[in-house]
């Protein structure tokens, strides 16, 4: 029974990285009807920098934050300069330079920081009174600072006019220009964001699988299966998506299948859903009457 | 009276396509112009030229500024509001959301809502059904709701595109009523695109006819209502 | 379409670079014909990619996984198996193509990048399947399969050259390579060429006119994944081993590369590609180990901006007589 505990505390620790990966991808396919496969990497990159800052005498927090910042400039920059020339491209011209920045970022965390394995740290202290035989007190604080990220991010989205003008831009750029959006700003804030939580989600997995230029391939899966898993259109649902299939990786592995054959799930969970329901559990149908 | 807007030689084409071939026409400030025509005329597509949402050629001068080349959303904050075929309401999104992204780009917080509460007495079916999903509503209400949102803006000119497509005839006469009284109280300057020519003329003040992207023929909307030849061939009845 | 009409200088051109590319193993050492053999191999592989994500427009990024699959049907069967390499190749080009036809159904319902999500979960999940330790058994688990480079059934010395493994390998890759272009050839420049890049570009109206889009979809994917398996299973016998993490998810972007640089929709673009993936890593990975892939990165965008119809595409635009198969139209995907 402890073992189920642990195992299912752990996956939901675990859940909250996949639900923020997630939500990245979901936030920039609504914008702009792609999907993200270079997230995984920029988000590795993007821990880097932190891990480079840290090294560099700066304390958790201050890396931490001006990691954010630079992770939604870079984004930002990445939709403005290469992706804005290719928006209205063929999908397969799209998915090619996603390709392409996945690989670049991946060979540029190579070349800049090396591939060997680096440790890097958890601001929360081991011995705290969080942590019990259940779950460490990085598992508590890392849900804590993911949950915080997803109740920001849900409050700009809900109460705040430049949130407002992104929810529009992303389901009807042509209405949106009509009021006077400035639509190709807000794809590139959407960027901005999605590159901010995933910096995130980098720096809060790093301390448990280490921080190799591979890092996050992996996450990347468990992200695009979550992200499915809860309607690729729907914000919430890719949080709720993270959390069953954190939970159920856990589970899996732990008593079916065995820990090495993890990735197969998501890759299972995946083909599974595109094939069976596409829509995923909460994908929205929005109601329009001719 | 001054001109609001003055376009000449406008041209406009999708892609290879030309479809308006250099017109000329002017907008009184404070009244209601409608430009009439048979499908395919070009009529949605001036509207569209000005807004800029299609590639055009010519001169469209709005206040003493040029409109043609800039983007869409720089047009929008001149003060052009664009109620477009097919109401291009958000969906998904509530009523109200629908109505505070119509005030988007203006900064006088105290006055958009008290904008926000003049269209929702204006049309108190928007009101019961504020906090509901723009796509719920019905076709009438849809338009009601275009209409506020475009007014939101406080626009200095209010574009319409076919506000009476797919509506029962009781609906269209309200919102042509209710179009009246935005003009009659709050002096906005109104271009119409309309195929049902009845109802336009008896609304407007001053009419343009497009035949295959060209101005067949203008002038004062009573004067074209009368005349028997003008409506029985242009505009069927 | 009719061919156009071809010169005699074409025709000597051509006998020419035959005679090239028999005497070539003889003029360079045997690490070069190694690295010929690699080019060869993936040529192959490329141009199976092509069929389905150039002609067909469906966008797979896995098809690293049908390469390992093919690798390690030749790799299990030569060494579990005891069967000779050549008769390996058939059986992974089968398995492959049924493997292949599989997965066409429900990547009938996928468009776009959905496709290309199903396939990149494949590509990242192969190397953990292949480290199963229930199967380790057959598969040699992390440490892979070692197996042994045939020998040539004959020897001779050609300038000063032995006709040693590696030199037996070429020509046999070479046969199987020209046999497989002709193949692909054969396939894509008739009726059936025409309707696969109908699907691609306007599924719709294919259609409507009949074309049956299930089955010629299915059959895309299946040839398309037994062009890459028998490129699999050439690889595992001239590299002589596989182990699950040669086939990563780079893999499959490799091939990706190697499809977007050769050319879109065009066969003979399959062997620029091969060129480009098989010698910028040894070129570049002087520089730095990740060099290679940085430069894969600018050229995969640098393309998409400056020449989406590949090599192929600028040397056609070039000549302007001649043009290679047929590019995808720029709708709306």
């Amino acid at each position: 029974m402890d073992a189920l505990l642990h195992q299912m505390f752990s996956g939901l620790a675990n859940g909250c990285i996949y639900g923020s990966v997630a939500l990245a991808l979901v936030m920039i396919y609504q914008a702009t009807h792609h999907i993200n496969f270079a997230q995984g990497e920029m988000a590795t990159f993007s821990t880097f920098i932190a891990w480079a800052l840290m090294q560099a005498g700066w304390p958790y927090w201050v890396a931490f934050f001006a990691t954010v910042a630079i992770s939604f400039l870079g984004g930002l920059l990445v939709q403005r300069i290469i992706l804005r020339p290719v928006e209205k491209a063929p999908v397969l011209t799209n998915v090619i330079v996603f390709i392409g920045l996945l690989v670049i970022f991946n060979s540029l965390a190579g070349w800049i920081f090396e591939h060997t394995i680096k440790a890097f740290p958890s601001p929360f202290p081991q011995k705290s009174v969080l942590a019990t035989k259940f779950f460490t007190s990085h598992d508590v604080g890392s849900a804590a600072v993911m949950l915080c990220v997803l109740g920001l991010l849900y409050a700009f989205f809900r109460f705040t006019p430049i949130g407002l003008a992104m929810r529009a831009a992303a389901q009807n750029p042509d209405s949106a220009r009509l009021v006077g959006i400035r639509v190709s700003w807000m794809l590139a804030v959407g960027w901005g964001l999605a590159a901010a939580i995933g910096a995130v989600a980098g720096m809060m997995v790093a301390p448990i699988v280490y921080l190799d230029p591979n890092m996050m391939s992996g996450i990347l899966l468990y992200g695009f299966a979550a992200a499915l898993l809860g309607g690729i259109d729907n914000p919430g649902g890719a949080v709720v998506g993270g959390f069953i299939v954190g939970v159920l990786e856990n589970l899996l592995g732990a008593y079916v299948i065995g820990t090495e054959l993890k990735l197969s799930v998501a890759l299972v969970l995946i083909v599974g859903i595109l094939t069976l329901k596409p829509d995923g559990l909460f994908g929205k149908q929005v109601v329009t009457r001719v | 009276m001054s001109r609001l807007l003055e376009a000449r030689g406008l041209g406009a084409a999708y892609g290879a396509t030309q479809v308006l071939f250099g017109i000329d026409f002017a907008l009184d400030a404070g009244r209601i112009t409608a430009i009439l025509g048979a499908n395919g005329a070009g009529k949605t597509t001036t509207l569209r030229a000005i807004c800029q949402t299609v590639r055009t050629s010519g001169s469209v001068e709005f206040d003493g500024q040029q409109l043609v080349g800039k983007a869409t959303e720089s047009v929008v904050r001149m003060g052009v509001a664009h109620v477009p075929d097919g109401r291009g309401t958000f969906t998904a999104l509530s009523v109200e959301e629908n109505l505070k992204l119509g005030a988007y780009v203006r900064r006088d917080r105290a006055e958009v809502v008290r904008d926000l509460d003049k269209a929702y007495a204006r049309f108190p079916r928007l009101a019961e059904r504020r906090h509901q999903q723009a796509g719920t509503l019905s076709g009438g209400e849809q338009q009601m709701l275009a209409i506020s949102r475009a007014l939101m803006l406080r626009p200095r000119l209010l574009l319409l595109d076919e506000p009476s497509f797919g509506l029962a005839p009781l609906v269209v006469a309200e919102i042509f009523r209710i179009m009246h009284r935005i003009n009659a109280e709050d002096g906005v300057t109104m271009l119409l695109v309309e195929q049902n020519a009845s109802l336009a003329l008896d609304l407007a003040h001053h009419a343009y006819l497009l035949e295959t992207g060209r101005v067949a023929l203008s002038g004062p909307a009573d004067e074209i209502k009368r005349d028997e030849t003008v409506r029985r061939t242009y505009l069927g009845y | 379409m009719t061919p156009p009409r071809r010169s005699k200088a074409y025709w000597i051109a051509i006998a020419l670079a035959a005679v090239a590319l028999l005497v070539l193993p003889f003029l360079v050492k045997n690490y070069r014909v190694f690295q010929f053999n690699l080019v060869l191999i993936y040529a192959i592989a490329v141009l199976g990619l092509n069929i389905l994500t150039g002609f067909n427009g469906q966008i797979s990024l896995g098809h690293g996984a049908f390469y390992a699959i093919g690798a390690y049907a030749a790799a299990v069967l030569m060494d579990r198996a005891g069967m000779p390499y050549w008769a390996t190749l058939p059986v992974a080009g089968l398995l492959c193509f049924a493997l292949g036809y599989l997965m066409g159904f429900p990547a009938l319902r996928l468009g776009g990048h959905y496709l290309a999500l199903a396939t990149f979960a494949l590509a990242l999940a192969v190397p953990q399947l292949l480290k199963y330790k229930k199967i380790e058994g057959l598969t040699g688990g992390v440490q892979g399969i070692v197996l042994a480079k045939p020998e040539p059934p004959f020897t001779f010395r050609f300038l000063d050259q032995p006709f040693n493994a590696d030199r037996w390998l070429y020509f046999f890759t070479l046969a199987v390579a020209a046999l497989m272009f002709v193949l692909a050839w054969n396939l894509l420049r008739g009726r059936i060429g025409r309707a696969l890049i109908a699907i691609r570009d306007h599924p719709i109206a294919a259609t409507a006119m009949g074309i049956n889009l299930p089955v010629f979809k299915s059959m895309a994917f299946g040839v398309s994944a037994a062009f890459t398996g028998v490129a699999g299973a050439l690889g595992a016998i001239c590299v002589a081993f596989v182990s699950p993490d040669s086939f990563t998810v780079f893999l499959s972007i490799t091939f990706l590369v190697g499809v977007v640089v050769g050319g879109l929709a065009s066969i003979p673009g399959a062997i620029f590609g091969a060129i480009f993936i098989q010698f910028v890593p040894n070129i570049a990975g002087d520089i730095s180990k990740s060099a290679p892939w940085a430069i894969y990165g600018i050229f995969l965008i640098g393309l998409m901006y400056a020449m989406p119809t590949g090599v192929m595409g600028m040397l056609g635009k070039l000549r302007g007589r001649w043009r290679p198969g047929a590019a995808p139209a720029s709708s709306k995907g």
